[in-house]
């Protein structure tokens, strides 16, 4: 399929992918799996008791001693599973948000999705001093409840994509002062609680919690890779889709409600870890540049973000000290964006 | 028939829109005359405006209600008009560098380095007090916006409305993880920085404001020589390009002006967000979409906002205060959203 681009980017990073851009697609694929399983291997095995190679595959394939089985698989491993399926959720729901928005700057973070679960979870911790799976249910409502809020009120005979931004800017805004009033309201002790888990983090993994987080991405994966194809023509233009058969509001109203979905389960159980979903996909596509969604590689960098990020953020920082893993994703994602930004040519894929 | 009709649209509709473009900013700045007065005598301590008057023009040494106004609510509706003015027009340069609806001016990082630099100043050198956070605020306001736009700059080709947006997000991204760790492992330096992280015009520091005024006079010349520039801008680079514009060199010039004008204000109040994202999207159904006249109502309608929130928080929480920073969301958000849903704009 041929596009005639109305950008004035360089004709280089055209639309259509072409056969080699998709080899490297692949080889980008390949390599971002292969850090994703060192990643994962390096935060399964490092810590107070580190494991050799061996000891690790061993443990693995159910040949471990009693000690490294409780490290293993009752410690390390819930972490960097949650990690890794929490990462690729927040990415492909920010790369959803932004395609189907047309705006990079329109990830569920910055449009006041992740703000609805902040707000709500932090008015549980600081007005009814709830905590855990309490928590976890009222950031999921929030999400849930502010997501069709902005549906809603950007609806007029359809949803435009700059109505739904502006709207959700709009809300995210109200949500942020509303935070603003409960962090300075509230007795500062519980305050700094609800602000480590606005941060988020995957430190209190449980395998129950994966259980749920895992199965929504294998009802929702699915679909998303049906709905691709339709996302590819959508991004064409409305008018554009809708002459092609596309059937516009439905396919929108169903990446949405899909995006949102991922987002707010995956914010149930790490809490909004920062940023992940606004600098995955960038990231990715500019890695991949052959113009096309990207949205395996995203997920495999939102994935080997938020497990980098929470490996260093265990074992790097100075003093023994320990913070959640969203306080690494921003230090670790923005300056490898800025970097790409500044060195890959001007002519990118964003309308 | 179809020729006749277009041309006398071409000749009827800019004399008309001219006289409704100067009769809002009339009534718009009749309301920001209402916004002041209402934000000089209303309070904890309600005084008439014939007191108002009495206080400034003819003050009498020893009257409390004298002293509010003069030493109190001066200051603060001082404060609020510079703050409400410079935000709302850098917010209208980022839009229109950007082409972006949702850029605010503390995309280009703004808002993040000063803050940063103040939570550096409250951990690291123990200061407390928001006079003190004054010079740090707008050092790392100008420090984090260099960086944002020598990345958007140093792209092939030179920065773009996409690099730019992308940069200035990313680095906000970073500084805010900086900022969280620190407030995080320090819950002294939570318990001060949290009330200045609203933003707020209450304790502001009016000498404060007299030492940063060449600062906002440079970005105020700028900001008023840029309309046009904006205009062209808006056509698309290579548009702009062809018109003889040089685009590197107004991009440049308008991140300059953006950078005094809010870094500025965000050293004087705190990080007030929204203002700046907001007003040039109230303001374009009246104006058009003629950068020029876009920029002066934001000048006046910026701070109506912010002293309207400022005075609501007075009232709203009485005898206690909510800041300003916290209740322009609150005012400007349904405004917003009712705009955006009117409009036909199909973006900027």
């Amino acid at each position: 399929m041929t596009v005639v681009k109305h950008t004035d980017a360089d004709t280089r990073s055209s639309r259509a992918p072409s056969a080699p851009a998709t080899s490297r697609r692949r080889i980008v694929i390949a390599l971002l799996g292969l850090l994703v399983v060192v990643l994962a291997a390096l935060s399964v095995s490092v810590g107070a008791y580190t494991l050799t190679p061996s000891d690790l595959v061993l443990t693995l394939i159910g040949q471990g001693s009693g000690s490294d089985n409780v490290i293993v698989f009752r410690l390390r491993l819930p972490r960097v599973v949650l990690g890794i399926l929490a990462g690729a959720a927040f990415a492909i729901a920010g790369a959803l948000f932004q395609t189907i928005l047309r705006n990079d700057l329109a990830s569920p973070d910055i449009i006041g999705i992740s703000g609805g679960a902040s707000v709500s979870a932090a008015t549980a911790i600081l007005v009814f001093g709830a905590s855990g799976a309490i928590v976890s249910l009222s950031a999921f409502a929030g999400a849930l409840v502010v997501a069709a809020a902005i549906y809603l009120l950007s609806w007029r005979d359809g949803v435009s994509g700059y109505r739904f931004v502006l709207i959700g800017v709009g809300v995210a805004f109200l949500i942020q002062s509303a935070l603003g009033y409960l962090l300075t309201r509230g007795e500062v002790k519980e305050v700094s609680q609800a602000l480590v888990w606005m941060v988020g983090g995957v430190g209190g993994a449980k395998w129950p919690d994966i259980a749920v987080l895992a199965g929504t991405l294998v009802v929702l994966l699915p679909l998303v890779a049906a709905l691709a194809p339709r996302l590819r023509v959508l991004q064409l233009g409305d008018d554009t889709a809708g002459g092609l058969g596309v059937p516009v509001e439905a396919t929108r109203l169903a990446l949405v409600g899909i995006a949102v979905a991922l987002c707010a389960t995956a914010t149930a159980f790490v809490g909004p870890i920062a940023f992940v979903a606004f600098v995955s996909a960038p990231i990715a596509r500019r890695v991949v540049r052959d113009g096309s969604l990207a949205l395996v590689p995203s997920a495999l960098v939102g994935a080997a973000l938020v497990v980098a990020a929470d490996f260093l953020a265990q074992h790097a920082l100075p003093g023994e000290l320990q913070v959640p893993a969203g306080i690494l994703t921003g230090v670790l994602g923005a300056p490898y964006l800025l970097w790409l930004l500044a060195t890959t040519n001007k002519g990118d894929r964003s309308a | 028939m179809a020729a006749g009709l277009i041309e006398a649209t071409a000749t009827a509709t800019p004399l008309a829109s001219r006289t409704r473009r100067r009769l809002g900013l009339l009534a718009a700045v009749g309301v920001l005359v209402v916004v002041v007065a209402l934000s000089l005598t209303l309070g904890t301590r309600a005084t008439s405006i014939d007191t108002v008057f009495a206080a400034l023009f003819d003050p009498v040494a020893g009257n409390t209600d004298h002293s509010v106004v003069r030493d109190l609510r001066v200051p603060r509706t001082v404060i609020g008009l510079v703050v409400g003015s410079a935000l709302a027009v850098a917010g209208t340069i980022m839009q229109g560098i950007t082409r972006n609806p949702l850029a605010d001016p503390g995309l280009l990082g703004v808002n993040a380095g000063a803050s940063l630099f103040v939570v550096v100043a409250i951990t690291f050198f123990g200061v407390t007090s928001p006079a003190g956070y004054v010079w740090f605020a707008f050092a790392g306001a100008a420090v984090a916006a260099a960086i944002v736009y020598l990345v958007g700059s140093l792209a092939r080709g030179g920065s773009t409305p996409v690099t730019l947006a992308l940069a200035g997000t990313a680095m906000t991204a970073g500084i805010t993880s900086i900022i969280t760790l620190l407030l995080i492992t320090d819950i002294d330096t939570l318990s001060n920085y949290r009330f200045w992280s609203v933003g707020s015009l209450v304790n502001r520091d009016l000498d404060a404001a007299v030492s940063l005024l060449p600062f906002l006079l440079a970005g105020g010349v700028l900001a008023a020589t840029i309309g046009s520039t904006l205009n062209v801008l808006s056509l698309g680079d290579d548009l702009a390009k062809g018109l003889g514009q040089g685009v590197g060199v107004s991009r440049a010039i308008a991140a300059a002006a953006i950078v005094l004008l809010c870094g500025t204000a965000t050293a004087l109040a705190g990080p007030i967000v929204f203002v700046g994202l907001v007003i040039p999207h109230l303001v374009r159904p009246f104006t058009g979409p003629d950068y020029r006249w876009i920029l002066v109502y934001s000048a006046v309608l910026g701070p109506v906002l912010v002293l309207a929130a400022d005075t609501l928080g007075r009232l709203l929480a009485y005898p206690g205060e909510i800041e300003a920073g916290l209740l322009v969301a609150l005012l400007g958000a349904p405004v917003l959203i009712v705009i955006v849903r009117r409009s036909r704009m199909a973006g900027l």
